[in-house]
């Protein structure tokens, strides 16, 4: 019973790290660069889900609007993610477009600076203390056979696979996914046939920063406190996951971010908590000496897989 | 005059590509730049399709617009000028039929889209029959047609061809060159083709310029080119 709670708490925490490992795992795959300032998008998606979140439970209470709970969950999490993809899209205007064409360094160092500079912009506005995501969801506990399961997991895994589901069908599907594929495989010629490849790239940071947003809000209403800092243990840990997954792959991405949650979890069930990290990310660096280029990538190969 | 090109130049940092190169094409013309390797073929047609900069100084003008004007996406959408590179630099990730329909992305005209997909397929009978499959899949043949069908569906007021007979049995090469007639014929599309396979080149086109390390150093009507004993001893193995 113990294994199947596990495999409940591995599940949602892997729902987080799947949701950031993609927008890392989008942009390497179309723009070949890594943005290091995506853990901190996912930072101010969660703080602009606790803005709309807070805005809108306050005009509920004043009686200006009518509106029920479930509703102020959604529109939390439409809205963050809509914002949260405006922050994306800037990042890569002012942080990487200026680069394209200047050594990879220069991004990485680009990227690094973003991340420190959205960090102390919400410490500047926020201040240091951290904060407590409202409570979304009532809290109800089902018990399956003696496995505890609340709703707001439920909820949660659910949404994220709906995600995930999108954003593949939208890759898949649409226009602007086969441009982003097109321009995984060959960026270059992308142009000639018609395609505004700054478009395209705007696009990618922007999708990828909704879903970071989406991961934000779930993580609020999962473990209610926000401070200025989670996006990097949060995000470089979806780092890893997109480098486990394989450099570029999206499918690569959701299932080692998955991944990740179960041995963080299952290691923490086994050995004192303290250990986890150490004992997680000895496990993963032993996968990566043995498959370099991780579950989905190819070796000196950077081309997206969709 | 479609396209002028005037005193076009071109740097790769310190090392200069072409030097000031001055040519014209009418409407409907087919006209061909035939030319060693790395006399500066596919920097022309890269630099009219603004995938790479030019000197100040340099004009190029189609139809009165300057092209300088125009982002290298925008030179396709808006104007019409479709680009075959060198080496057809297909999407072997996404099927035919989504290189073609990549190649429409910024079009609004829906019917006509369909129509044409009927058109290449008309002109290319294999590609419909592969219209599934990958294109890294395709034979060499088949990705020429396809990186033919794909420029055409993304512009045909003027076709840039890069080396088309680059890779092809001489069977296959005829097959791309009678598609291509076939599309300036029916569809006015006008032409402009670099080959090193000069005698290929000379024969398809109508006109022809030699360029030689970034300069344009003969021009004239093919037959002329042909039977020029300068070119047929550089280009044409005597």
């Amino acid at each position: 019973m113990i294994f199947f709670q596990n495999l409940v708490n591995a599940l949602q925490l892997g729902s987080f790290y799947a949701l950031i490992a993609l927008g890392y795992s989008m942009v390497y795959g179309v723009l070949m660069l890594f943005n290091f300032a995506h853990g901190d998008v996912f930072m101010v998606g969660a703080y602009i889900g606790f803005l709309v979140s807070t805005g809108l439970l306050t005009l509920a209470n004043l009686g200006a609007v009518a509106l029920p709970t479930w509703l102020i969950l959604a529109l939390t999490i439409i809205l963050a993610m809509f914002l949260t993809s405006f922050v994306g899209m800037l990042v890569e205007r002012v942080g990487y477009r200026p680069l394209r064409g200047a050594p990879r360094a220069s991004a990485a160092i680009s990227g690094l600076m973003i991340g420190i500079f959205l960090e102390t912009f919400v410490l500047w506005l926020g201040g240091p203390k951290r904060r407590s995501f409202p409570a979304l969801i009532e809290s109800t506990t089902y018990e399956l056979g003696g496995v505890i399961v609340t709703n707001k997991k439920i909820v949660i895994v659910l949404v994220s696979m709906l995600l995930m589901l999108a954003l593949h069908l939208f890759v898949r599907r649409t226009k602007w996914g086969m441009a982003m594929r097109a321009m995984a495989y060959d960026y270059v010629v992308v142009p000639l046939m018609g395609v505004p490849l700054n478009t395209i790239a705007a696009l990618t940071f922007g999708l990828g920063s909704a879903l970071a947003a989406a991961a934000g809000v779930f993580f609020g209403i999962a473990y209610p406190v926000l401070d200025p800092y989670m996006g990097i243990r949060y995000g470089w840990k979806a780092f890893v996951a997109a480098i486990l997954g394989g450099r570029g792959s999206v499918l690569g991405a959701a299932l080692a971010g998955f991944m990740l949650g179960f041995i963080e979890i299952f290691v923490a069930w086994i050995f004192p908590s303290t250990w986890r990290d150490l004992i997680a990310y000895s496990i993963i660096l032993l996968i990566l000496t043995l498959r370099p280029h991780g579950f989905f990538g190819e070796p000196y190969s950077a081309q997206l897989r969709l | 005059m479609l396209l002028s090109v005037e005193n076009l130049r071109v740097s790769y940092g310190e090392i200069k590509a072409l030097h000031g190169i001055s040519f014209q094409i009418d409407k409907g013309e087919i006209v061909c730049v035939i030319g060693a390797n790395g006399a500066g073929k596919s920097t022309t047609l890269q630099a009219i399709s603004r995938l790479i900069p030019v000197e100040p100084g340099s004009r190029m003008t189609y139809e009165g617009k300057s092209l300088l004007d125009y982002s290298a996406d925008k030179v396709v959408s808006q104007l019409g000028i479709s680009h075959v590179p060198e080496g057809r630099r297909l999407f072997g990730n996404l099927t035919v039929m989504e290189n073609l329909r990549l190649a429409t992305f910024a079009r609004k005209d829906g019917a006509d889209i369909e129509r044409d997909v009927g058109r290449v397929f008309s002109i290319f009978p294999r590609l419909e029959e592969r219209k599934t499959q990958k294109a890294g899949t395709l034979s060499g043949g088949e990705q020429q047609m396809l990186a033919v069908g794909r420029a055409f569906m993304s512009g045909r007021e003027l076709m840039l061809l890069d080396e088309p007979s680059m890779g092809l049995a001489p069977l296959l090469m005829l097959s791309v060159f009678d598609a291509l007639k076939e599309i300036n014929d029916q569809e006015g599309t006008t032409i402009l083709l670099v080959e090193q396979n000069a005698r290929m080149a000379l024969k398809f086109a109508q006109r022809g310029y030699v360029l030689e390390s970034g300069s344009l150093v003969l021009e004239g009507d093919s037959e002329e080119l042909l039977a020029n004993p300068e070119v047929k001893k550089a280009y044409l193995g005597g």
